[in-house]
């Protein structure tokens, strides 16, 4: 099924010239397919001059923006990668945001902590948490998916990586929310608010860091040793640590949050392909992927041209935005077939653009499935079904996709 | 048809045909063997199709592209074995190669 609502103005009947999907209240509304659509087709190197952002390009297709994340040396990450421009007394540091080759060498540095192997030693702790919350919810009676579920367990989780005084836990939360939710991004923080908040994140990870600076990382695999130990991070200036911080609280909060509440609703939304999950579960595997391309939890990353490029047609000029859109590209009928429906068996559910592709690809790809996967997996074992009682409430950003509100019920088995 | 032989971190061999022009990804892929994840389709994007071959076999393949190079970099494991399968088209002179599949995909 299609969830292409039309809320607002028609995209079809505006000036091509006119199309700005960058406006955070698209997305609050769940508008913005039509306008992605028709970008697709008509215009798919669009170019908008936006109030907020300034000019910018879109690009909608699927494997344009493959070419343009493969393209690093003309379109670089280092001017930010979201169309927000930052405010440069407050610049924070990280190797999402780094061109090679010094986001090689600082991915390299953290990469081990979600290597396959050391995610294996995650799983049952991870499992007997999801468990737990699954095991407490109420049964039978309304309440807020997000809040009780979605995030508790990210926040657990991440609580978990970075070894986090547990009681805390939802501070992870707090400062996430802040570091995405600032007044540039089109979003309701103001700008004043948000900085204190990632200082106060700051200030306490300082605290962390110098506890564990002289741990022994052979016996501890949380973020904060393995960053403060390597030789690679430990001379890292207060902004660049607090830049990694915020990307790895950032990149393993909202995204899984958002893909674990996103499940919940298309599978409330297509109970034809629930019951085919419900009655074989080794499609767990294969459904998952499907959730976060369906799910497409962050809506582009930016990039911003190095020189002037010719491109499809159209000429980007050097300093200029590009948005690479994820939540268009990952609806490209050219590659992916019936690209608008929810389908839990497809044959190459891994091939979507929700974790990127090229030297940023997702570091926490695998950690995100294991996450879902395992969260599904006990949801099945308890649950005859989750319920959702009334529309979501979706997050005000156009760059995180997500929602604030899911409403449900759930039945037991 | 030439052949390519598969070994899995676990030392399971996997003996399969490979047309001339495909790539060993392709190859991996279409003939089910498992370890090679291959996200991206061979794109040289995602690095998910990470394999290792010797170097003896390496002198008849050719050298890694940039691209391949700067995937490859990411991975703290890689090796001078390391090779991304999907940039590998396979060629009569590659006729019984053998390549290695590591422990895991990131
Ligand atoms: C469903 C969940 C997730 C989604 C959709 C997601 C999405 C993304 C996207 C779109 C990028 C940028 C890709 C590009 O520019 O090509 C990215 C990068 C990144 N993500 Fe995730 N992410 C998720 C979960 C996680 C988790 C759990 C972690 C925690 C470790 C994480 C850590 C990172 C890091 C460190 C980067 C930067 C990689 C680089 O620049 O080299 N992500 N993620
Ligand atoms: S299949 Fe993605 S890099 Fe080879």
């Amino acid at each position: 099924m299609s969830e292409a609502v039309q809320i607002g103005p028609n995209p079809y009947e505006m000036p091509l010239e006119d199309i700005n999907v960058s406006q955070a209240s698209l997305f609050q509304t769940n508008s913005h397919w039509q306008y992605f659509e028709r970008l697709r087709r008509e215009d798919p190197v669009h170019y908008f001059n936006d109030p907020l952002f300034g000019p910018y390009w879109s690009i909608t297709r699927f494997n344009d923006i493959m070419d343009i994340e493969k393209n690093v040396q003309q379109f670089s990450s280092e001017g930010g990668i979201t169309l927000a421009d930052r405010d440069e007394s407050f610049k924070t540091v990280n190797f999402i945001s780094l061109d090679p080759p010094r986001h090689d060498v600082q991915r390299k540095a953290v990469t081990g902590v979600v290597a396959p192997t050391n995610l294996a030693k995650l799983e049952p702790i991870i499992r007997e948490r999801a468990a737990r919350i699954l095991d407490g919810l109420p049964v039978g009676e309304p309440f807020n998916w997000v809040d009780l579920v979605s995030i508790e367990l990210t926040t657990q989780m991440l609580a978990t990586l970075f070894d986090f005084p547990f009681e805390d836990r939802r501070k992870l939360t707090y400062w996430s929310d802040m570091a995405t939710s600032g007044a540039r991004a089109g979003g309701p923080t103001p700008e004043p608010v948000r900085q204190a908040a990632l200082l106060e994140c700051l200030e306490v990870f300082t605290g962390l860091w110098n506890e564990r600076v002289n741990r022994d990382p052979a016996d501890h695999f949380d973020l904060i040793t393995m960053l403060a130990n390597n030789p690679d991070t430990r001379n890292m200036d207060p902004m660049e640590y607090l830049g990694n911080l915020i990307l790895l609280i950032v990149g393993g909060n909202d995204t899984t949050r958002n893909s674990i509440s996103g499940g919940i609703y298309f599978m409330d939304q297509n109970p034809d392909q629930f019951e085919r999950v419900k009655a074989d579960h080794s499609l767990i595997p294969k459904m998952v992927p499907e959730v976060i391309r369906y799910q497409t939890p962050l809506a582009y990353m930016r990039r911003t041209a190095t020189e002037d490029v010719e491109f499809r047609g159209k000429t980007i000029r050097a300093g200029e935005k590009v948005a690479l859109w994820y939540v268009s590209g990952n609806r490209d009928d050219t590659v992916i077939d019936r690209p608008d429906e929810f389908i839990v068996d497809r044959d190459n559910p891994r091939h979507h653009l929700s974790f990127g592709f090229g030297i940023h690809r997702c570091m926490g790809n695998r950690l995100a499935e294991m996450q879902l996967r395992i969260i599904w997996e006990e949801i099945l074992a308890r649950f005859d079904r989750i319920e959702v009682t009334g529309e979501p409430e979706r997050v005000q950003s156009s760059f995180v996709k997500g929602y604030t509100e899911l409403p449900v019920v759930v039945h037991r088995r | 048809m030439p052949q390519v032989k598969f070994i899995e971190f676990n030392g399971t061999e996997h003996v399969v045909d490979a047309s001339v022009g495909e790539s060993i990804m392709v190859a991996a892929t279409s003939n089910l063997v498992p370890g090679i994840d291959a996200d991206c389709g061979g794109e040289c994007s995602c690095a998910t199709c990470h394999v290792l071959i010797s170097a003896e076999w390496q002198s008849k393949l050719a050298p890694r592209s940039d691209q391949e190079e700067s995937m490859l970099d990411l991975n703290p494991d890689r090796t001078d074995e390391s090779r991304l399968s999907c940039q590998i088209p396979m060629t009569e002179e590659l006729d019984g190669i053998t390549v290695n599949l590591p422990e895991f995909q990131y």
